[in-house]
């Protein structure tokens, strides 16, 4: 027994060592990019960064390229308008994917297998496969009743929610499909109406599910460059349009982009570190056997 | 006003009326459902639900796909049909071959690699306690949080190479140099597409996290009892790994791959950001960009596309049939 023991805790130590070393390495272009970040722009273009990790104390350090990113940089208004264009994209599908996928789980209907079938196919498809037609369209339906689409947030609100549907529905019926459906039975012989039971029994009990998605929603939505430059553009210009025009055609804006990078990363990682705890539970629910 | 307080307002309103009509659709719905006779009632119900999903569906994605299609055999304003020449024009094309090239390198390096990285992590993340697990695998999972464009001029930044005689700031060049090696233009060589290479770097850095914890997850479900009677059998620690573990989380390893994948064929940001498609880095969704938004040739951007879709294709069959497998496990 204290053989096993022994053996267990060598190779508890090694793994820890292995994966702290791995981490270390993962993190390279993180910090790399942190404490460029905090360096003057005349330092920085002499000195490697590590330099500074060896003599922290006899370097310059400055705040310049977080108050260039903000001010010529606009990052603080991108920052806005990012928020603007993510959050209807991340609670509208998961409201309409949510009933779809109510429907798929528990309700039975003709064709519901060759249904589902379309949806995960449709999953894959890439966004760029719609993106002319549907910029056409919107160009043609403005024309038609001067309701502004494109250039504006509801534009963006509309693919982001479409093309988030497949996978959201696909994920949240796998979470359904874990309920107890006694419960529902339950439900059914007191009267309860399938409306009901999806906003007062289904809703509450699929959380880590809603969560897990509105994360990998959030993270797809908050750092999208195509669909931000396409269809909102310029005008209301997003995070990652600012930090691209940031970094400026020959690349030398880098060390505001590294700065705009971190002004850019604190909402995910807020968001992140909140809900991960569903995280995991609400994906692989079902799918992991 | 302030414009920017407009913005904030107009997006505040907008979730909130965004969610009011939302809900009020369904419950509408839902009303409608109900004056019907229940025989008919008892027919319609799912429609209920699933008309507002369908309808996004149908006019978002699956009409504007097969107008792309159709698009894809017209010229560049989509005014007269061209038959094959859009096709034609791009086989015959080195360019457009080097891309199909630098596309099949990433479908076959990208998914592999990333999924590989992930079973690794997940696995000695399992072995070092409950506490070190959570904050070294929080440490892996942050790029996961960085945009592509970030991320590429992080990376960006690693791979630089000032001019001869200008001090070294690039970490690649810097190791290069330290075991006696010659720093060069990393991001423009393209002997054995070693610049294609070290922009796929990019992505498995910030995906590896998805696929550690998804993975991870699969490897604690794994029943004790099947690892412990391989180890009264005598197997030792790989065997146990490669022969009890990873069999039983095989679906979930598909299902990481696949996402993965799909990700590899629609990313572009990293090729904008990084060398702009030059020094034969491109890629197709790249081509697509390039065709559509700096050249204008709507025809040719969406020939692109569906060849984009064609290599996509049997994916679609291996999805459903994954799908198909996990329900029947269920």
């Amino acid at each position: 027994m204290k053989n096993v023991l022994n053996k267990l805790s060598r190779f508890k130590i090694g793994s820890t060592i292995a994966l702290t070393l791995l981490t270390a390495i993962w993190s390279i272009p993180t910090v790399g990019l942190l404490i460029t970040s905090f360096r003057s722009r005349d330092v920085a273009n002499i000195t490697p960064w590590w330099d500074a990790i060896f003599s922290p104390v006899n370097q310059a350090w400055s705040l310049d390229a977080y108050s260039n990113a903000l001010s010529s940089g606009g990052m603080f208004e991108a920052m806005v308008n990012t928020l603007v264009v993510t959050i209807p994209s991340v609670i509208l599908p998961l409201l309409v994917a949510a009933n779809a996928a109510f429907a798929f789980t528990f309700l039975e209907f003709k064709g519901r297998e060759i249904y589902f079938a379309i949806i995960v196919a449709l999953m894959i498809i890439p966004l760029q496969s719609a993106l002319i037609p549907v910029l056409r369209a919107m160009v043609a339906f403005q024309k038609a009743t001067h309701i502004q689409l494109t250039g504006n947030f509801p534009s963006a609100w509309i693919i982001h929610c479409s093309f988030a549907l497949p996978l959201a529905i696909y994920i949240l019926r796998n979470y359904m499909l874990s309920l107890p459906s006694s419960l529902i039975e339950a439900a059914r012989v007191d009267g309860a109406s399938w409306y009901q039971i999806f906003w007062r029994l289904v809703m509450p009990m699929s959380v880590p599910a809603l969560a897990s998605f509105a994360i990998f929603q959030f993270l797809w939505v908050w750092n999208d460059y195509l669909i931000a430059f396409i269809f909102v553009g310029e005008q209301k210009s997003v995070m990652t349009y600012r930090l691209l025009r940031l970094l400026g055609q020959y690349g030398d804006g880098w060390l505001d982009v590294a700065a705009g990078s971190f002004i850019s990363l604190i909402v995910p990682l807020i968001i992140f570190f909140s809900l991960q705890r569903y995280f995991v539970r609400g994906l692989t629910a079902g799918a992991v056997k | 006003m302030d414009p920017l307080l407009s913005d904030v307002l107009f997006g505040i309103l907008a979730v909130i009326l965004g969610t009011a009509a939302t809900l009020g659709l369904y419950w509408l719905l839902d009303r409608l459902v109900r004056l019907l006779p229940l025989k008919v009632q008892d027919k319609i119900k799912p429609l209920g639900f699933l008309i507002p999903a369908a309808t996004l569906l149908i006019l978002v994605l699956v009409l504007p796909l097969l107008q792309t299609v159709v698009w894809s055999f017209m010229d560049d304003k989509v005014k007269t049909f061209v038959g094959l020449e859009n096709y034609i024009t791009l086989f015959t094309s080195p360019d457009f071959l080097s891309i199909l090239l630098n596309n099949f390198l990433w479908i076959l390096v990208v998914p592999a690699v990333t999924v590989s990285l992930g079973v690794l992590f997940a696995n000695l993340g399992n072995q070092v306690g409950p506490t070190r697990e959570k904050i070294l695998k929080s440490l892996i999972f942050m790029p996961m949080t960085i945009s592509f464009v970030s991320a590429s001029t992080i990376w960006g930044y690693l791979y630089t190479n000032p001019a001869p005689g200008r001090p070294k700031i690039g970490l690649l060049s810097a190791l290069v140099e330290y075991f006696g090696g010659t720093p060069q233009n990393w991001l423009q060589i393209d002997d054995n597409r070693l610049n294609s290479f070290l922009l796929m770097a990019v992505i498995v850095w910030l995906q590896v996290g998805y696929s550690m914890v998804i993975i991870s997850a699969g490897i604690k479900a794994v029943p004790e009892e099947t690892i412990e009677a391989a180890r009264i059998d005598g197997a030792n620690g790989l065997q146990v790994f490669f022969r009890i573990v990873i069999p039983q989380i095989s679906a979930t390893i598909m299902s990481v791959f696949v996402t993965v994948l799909i990700l590899v064929m629609k990313v572009f940001d990293i090729v904008l950001a990084m060398t702009g498609g030059n020094f034969n880095t491109n890629v197709l969704a790249f081509e697509y960009y390039k065709q559509f938004f700096v050249d204008s040739n709507l025809g040719p951007a969406s020939a692109v596309v569906t060849i984009l879709l064609i290599l996509i294709a049997p994916l679609m069959w291996l999805q459903i049939r994954t799908v198909r497998h996990q329900e029947s496990l269920r």
